[in-house]
């Protein structure tokens, strides 16, 4: 799934000025990337031609590097992204079972942002927080040893 | 610098952050300033003291009391009676789970007594934000005297005495590799560290960057003017932004003190470092794929040879190391290599990080002396296994490794008997499981891992570990047949043998080991339909306990297929062909009426 956007003026700009940062250096593509996303919340296809366009680079080269890596996407996030971590340390602590209920609760699979634009659902690899597990993440904000009975409170703390 | 008496050490790893470890930072400050002992009493915010399950952690030095759990509340009655009249806040010890009895320091504790820091000597003890703590603890004093002796060729000669060998995974001699991109030709050569931590249930690397950044920026300093390098890159994670926030301060310290940039101590040496960020592909944990995304492509690895050493980033030799290879470095060359070959076995030295996980009572992060075995780590360090339950397996070396059981114990541990044993060292990640693990559904979900972190390049990776992922599948869901566990074998086997790279070459791992070690689990899945951990849900049966059932009919109305039958006041039946193993009736029975089988 993929958003269509129209790219204002604006926009266009903040993304030369982004790639003039790194020196238009095809080298510097990730950091590229990671600022752009910094930018927009997500990498549209149309701020991807821009990329390649300043970068003298295909755009089948940037469309490559943005979906080899997880970190980046093209699907605008929810306003809270939940992340579940996926390590092995919260999987056998009962992250699967968590997981299952957050995408009963809100209606949406993983890498899926609610209809409203309120909740994404990922999940992640690893926080470091292995003592916490299972571990949450809603925004910046760490949830740690998750049971499936706390799901609905968290989602209550953000629901509007 | 003043004089303090007391010294507060937090936590500010990214557990204890998680757990509010900065509010305790904020209380602290607030109220010693209220009382003006702000300048007796110095708090400092430090990197990870390892023992993450009872975090946030706050130790007071220098008598070394170790309280646990501790919230932003509890700051006033620290400060009154441990600062002020020197008593100790019993209720925020840590108690021994055997005697129960207050442990008040932490030399005291199993959790440490067995541990040995070399690597993560300063985690936990200095501000990894203040170079002038680093410098206290002989920090840059191993780079001054390299500059200073002005021969590259004795600190390779040092480290290959020593038996270093790459703490990432793979156990390559360090010293030997330093000599390989020292001889190589080149108008310019690269240091690259990898902290591209990617194992999941790893964070060995993370607390040593968040904890004491500057000892990697010192061991890189020393591997360019060993090799004759001017440029060190690191490449991380962007999922680590305390580590990156921490590096970025560091690297400006130390080149404000003059110990990176141009002409480093009037030596005539220059050397700088940079940050590269990791946008999360585990496989460019590899170095050939990790130098190409460095490079700005897709993360994908190529044939070696030609090695790093000759050819690596930008066509360049380069010389990759692991974060946690860097961090023992300095203290070699400071307390010599006899030193440090004293420590581990005959063909391991030194010492190994573990991310120690799982069911265990002591979740944290551990450093312990080569050749100590799993029961010692388990049982002294972790505390034993979590609600008393019945150790099964220990998961060693990520999503490459294998699950090792009983049996081995009692091995001690090095990269020669983890090989052997049928799993690998890895990174260092450690994850006990208990009886209520499917060895099956570990081997699915390493499996699930393996599949989406391929990068896809060659044909064994990309297609055989998904058709071992969809035959895991099939077992755990009871359509499994004796067959699929010889096609499982095979297929393992011929993806190890001719895989591109390192991810492939052990991704069927986890399959093999627990096939290995746990035969009669798959056999009870495929012949029997049974998971015996009650985790395959597929497999699971649920059956209602006569003498509990008081016929409420709660279950009843809420199953939504209709598949409990019984009048109210009565015992209640499952139908098994109608129930599709939702569990609704489990979660809603209030008289443990419900039982899975």
């Amino acid at each position: 799934m993929s958003v269509k956007i129209a790219l204002k003026e604006e926009h266009i700009k903040a993304i030369r000025d982004i790639c003039s940062s790194f020196n238009n250096d095809p080298g510097e593509l990730i950091n590229v990337l990671h600022k752009s996303q910094d930018h927009f919340g997500y990498l549209p296809a149309e701020v991807q031609e821009v990329i390649a366009h300043e970068l003298r680079i295909p755009v089948a080269k940037v469309f490559g590097v943005v979906t080899f890596y997880s970190f980046f996407t093209m699907i605008p996030k929810g306003k809270y992204p939940v992340s579940i971590c996926m390590g092995t340390a919260c999987y056998v602590r009962g992250a699967e079972k968590v997981l299952d209920e957050f995408k009963k609760q809100l209606g949406i699979k993983p890498g899926e942002t609610s209809e409203d634009g309120q909740f994404s659902l990922s999940s992640l690899r690893c926080v470091g927080a292995c003592g916490l597990a299972p571990v949450v993440m809603v925004g910046e904000k760490v949830y740690g040893r998750v049971s499936t009975e706390d799901v609905k409170k968290i989602i209550a703390e953000y629901k509007e | 610098m003043a004089n303090y008496k007391y010294h507060i050490l937090i936590c500010g790893g990214t557990g204890c952050n998680a757990s509010n470890a900065l509010g305790i930072i904020d209380n602290f400050n607030s109220i010693l300033k209220e009382k003006s002992l702000d300048d007796d009493v110095q708090v400092i915010k430090t990197g990870c003291f390892g023992f993450c399950e009872k975090g946030p952690i706050v130790k007071i030095m220098p008598d070394n009391t170790f309280y646990t759990q501790v919230t932003p509340n509890d700051c006033l009655e620290i400060v009154e009676e441990h600062i002020i009249k020197g008593r100790r806040v019993n209720r925020l010890l840590y108690e021994n789970p055997e005697t129960k009895e207050h442990v008040e320091d932490s030399k005291h504790m199993g959790f440490y007594q067995k541990q040995l820091r070399v690597a993560l000597r300063n985690c936990g003890f200095i501000n990894p934000e203040n170079i002038d703590e680093y410098i206290a603890q002989d920090g840059y004093v191993a780079l001054a005297t390299a500059l200073e002796r002005n021969n590259p060729a004795e600190i390779i000669d040092t480290l290959k005495k020593s038996g270093l060998r790459g703490r990432g995974g793979g156990g390559f001699p360090t010293g030997l590799k330093w000599e390989f991109a020292a001889k190589s030709k080149g108008d310019e050569k690269y240091v690259v560290c990898n902290a591209d931590e990617g194992d999941p249930g790893a964070f060995m690397d993370r607390s040593i960057l968040e904890g004491d950044p500057h000892t990697v920026l010192e061991a890189m300093a020393i591997n360019g003017f060993a090799i004759g390098s001017h440029v060190g890159l690191i490449y991380i994670r962007a999922e680590y932004p305390l580590a990156i926030k921490r590096l970025q301060i560091a690297i400006d310290q130390a080149r404000e003190y003059g110990l990176l940039g141009e002409n480093i101590l009037d030596s005539g040496f220059s050397f700088d470092i940079e940050l590269k960020y990791g946008a999360g592909a585990f496989v460019c944990g590899e170095e050939t794929a990790l130098i190409h995304s460095m490079e700005g492509h897709r993360g994908e690895p190529t044939f070696k040879p030609p090695f790093p050493a000759e050819s690596g980033y930008l066509g360049k030799p380069t010389n990759v190391n692991n974060v946690e290879t860097y961090a023992n470095i300095p203290v070699i060359l400071n307390q010599g290599w006899e030193w440090f070959s004293k420590i581990g076995t005959e063909k391991s030295k030194g010492t190994k990080v573990f991310a120690l996980a799982g069911k265990v009572n002591n979740v944290g992060l551990i450093e312990v002396p080569m050749g100590i075995t799993l029961r010692e780590i388990i049982y002294e360090i972790g505390g034993g296994i979590k609600d008393g339950k019945k150790f099964k397996a220990v998961q060693t070396g990520g999503p490459s490794g294998g699950c090792l059981t009983e049996k081995h114990l009692d091995t001690p541990i090095d990269y020669d008997n983890l090989l052997a044993s049928g799993s690998m060292m890895g990174s260092g990640g450690m994850i006990v499981m208990d009886e209520d693990d499917c060895m099956v559904a570990i081997a699915k979900f390493y499996l699930e891992f393996t599949v989406e972190e391929s990068c896809g390049k060659c044909n064994p990776c990309r297609i055989g570990n998904k058709r071992l992922y969809e035959i895991l599948e099939k077992i755990t869901e009871g359509n499994g047949t004796a067959e699929d566990l010889e096609i499982l074998r095979n297929l393992s086997v011929t993806i190890k043998d001719t895989s591109l790279c390192g991810l492939g070459q052990t991704s069927p791992n986890p399959v093999l080991s627990t096939l290995d070690n746990f035969i009669e689990e798959y056999e009870e899945h495929v012949n029997d339909k049974k998971c015996r951990s009650g985790v395959c849900t597929s497999l699971m049966q649920y059956f209602v306990v006569p003498e509990n059932c008081t016929g409420c009919t709660v279950c009843a109305r809420n199953c939504p297929v209709n598949a409990i039958e019984g009048e109210r006041k009565q015992v209640h039946f499952i139908h098994q062909d109608l129930c599709i193993k939702c569990g609704v009736c489990y979660d809603k029975c209030k008289f443990n009426a419900i039982v899975i089988k």
